[in-house]
């Protein structure tokens, strides 16, 4: 079943995660206001990437790379037309004029940079097609979502998207459960490990932004980047129960329940048992 | 004569009044007006008060459903549907990604008013740009242990489903006392 949708309404960021949490492989499909990309996954790693009007071919990124010269460049390019990155590559891995980790380093800073153009797209249309890799003959890379997400977020400007994200600070965070990369692994920047640094059941959003002397913006980027990239989760109310509402203890510190809660109905088993085999009949 | 409540939330569209329509015994008790607000004109008319259907369990227990008004300058009248409900279901269109935020928005607002169980309804999974339920709990961020189930609001069948799905959920809960 085909993902799609409108950017304006799930952005990259939210794309990215889904897919980085889904382990999704496939290829992602984006139709902005002015130009097309592909984003390739497998496994929910990056693999790969293009965006229309920019040249992907290995020689080119290299040189981009400050690998080889213009100069270089043509002669690979007189000398190995029709063949594909990977041949290329081959060629001059084996013939020794370059090192295998240039070449994946080179392709991997190329991939990025265009990823990262792409997050600020908030206009257009895309479309997830699952299990359709166009990467044939191209290199191909691995990159954990993580990261990406991170420094992406970093670039999403807009406060008022921030805003709509997480509209209250008055909430506390706790490191997620099952983080999907370790803490060690992930490149912060000094201030996302201040605040990480106050995360804690009893310090409120709010609370750590004035901790660390950070404005409302500050501490919403940052918030925002870390529970897109997984490594953070705000605390949700306690798990429902249904135990009569007089038997219900607050615990302290939570706020009291409202008149709807003390309300709810105690329901014995049978009566929910008479429901299910009813709503069977029906 | 017992009376209990389920409540079925979501987005402006997102299937409420048919899903209730589809297993009520009573015509559905709809206030619904047409749509004044361009941005909303994706159909005729809405509810703007709520959806009230019944299923009668038997001659002492009536199961009541609350559709809550889509539009969000009616939501002065989520907190009142959901006092004493046992009970909700977040109905989300799952064709229709721009919902998704609002939906998100609705799940968190009525978690917020009753701990009661609740389920995520996937609705029009019978489309083939209907996105997955299990890419739509990434998107809702449903905590695990929380159903989302697919669902189609128009199939009584399907609808019948989602109930008992919820219904089960309480049954847990009630066995875990």
């Amino acid at each position: 079943m085909a993902l799609k949708g409108r950017l304006e309404d799930f952005g990259i960021t939210q794309l990215l995660n889904l897919i980085n949490l889904a382990r999704k492989t496939g290829t992602l499909y984006l139709e902005g206001a002015q130009k097309n990309s592909y984003l390739c996954f497998r496994e929910g790693k990056l693999i790969y990437a293009a965006l229309e009007g920019v040249e992907d071919s290995l020689p080119v990124i290299l040189q981009r790379a400050n690998v080889f010269t213009a100069e270089q460049v043509r002669m690979i390019q007189t000398n190995m037309a029709g063949r594909t990155d990977r041949d290329i590559a081959q060629v001059l891995i084996t013939s020794g004029r370059l090192q295998q980790q240039v070449v994946v380093k080179s392709v991997r800073d190329a991939i990025l940079d265009l990823v990262y153009q792409i997050f600020s797209w908030h206009e257009g249309q895309f479309r997830f097609e699952p299990s359709k890799l166009p990467v044939q003959g191209k290199i191909t890379t691995s990159i954990a979502l993580e990261n990406v997400i991170m420094e992406g977020s970093r670039r999403v400007k807009e406060w008022e998207r921030l805003q709509d994200e997480l509209p209250d600070l008055d909430i506390p965070l706790k490191f997620a459960e099952r983080p999907t990369t370790p803490l060690r692994d992930v490149n912060l920047s000094v201030e996302e490990w201040r605040v990480i640094s106050f995360v804690n059941p009893s310090n409120t959003i709010r609370q750590i932004a004035q901790f660390n002397n950070m404005s409302e913006l500050q501490i919403r980027k940052i918030v925002y980047s870390l529970l897109q990239a997984g490594l953070v989760e705000i605390i949700r109310p306690p798990r429902p129960t249904v135990a009569p509402a007089s038997a219900r203890q607050v615990p302290e510190g939570m706020p009291q329940p409202t008149a709807a809660q003390m309300q709810r109905p105690a329901v014995k088993r049978g009566i929910v048992q008479k429901l299910i085999s009813r709503i069977r009949e029906l | 004569m017992q009376t209990l409540k389920i409540v079925v939330t979501g987005p402006f569209s997102s299937g409420k009044t048919e899903l209730i329509q589809s297993v009520s015994e009573i015509d559905v008790v709809s206030t619904e007006r047409k749509i004044s607000q361009e941005a909303e004109r994706i159909k005729q008319q809405t509810t703007v008060a709520m959806d009230f259907g019944r299923i009668t369990i038997d001659d002492e227990l009536i199961l009541y459903l609350f559709g809550t008004p889509g539009q969000r300058r009616f939501d002065f009248m989520w907190e009142i549907l959901s006092e004493g409900m046992l009970g909700f279901v977040v109905l989300v269109d799952s064709t229709r990604p721009e919902t998704f935020r609002e939906a998100r928005r609705i799940l968190d607002t009525f978690r917020s008013y009753s701990p009661v169980p609740y389920i995520v309804a996937a609705n029009k999974q019978d489309l083939s740009d209907a996105w997955p339920p299990e890419d739509l709990r990434i998107v809702l961020h449903v905590e695990p242990g929380v159903k989302v189930v697919p669902c189609v609001a128009t199939d009584r069948e399907s609808v019948k489903e989602v109930l008992l799905e919820l219904l089960y959920s309480i049954l847990e809960l009630v066995d875990e006392e």
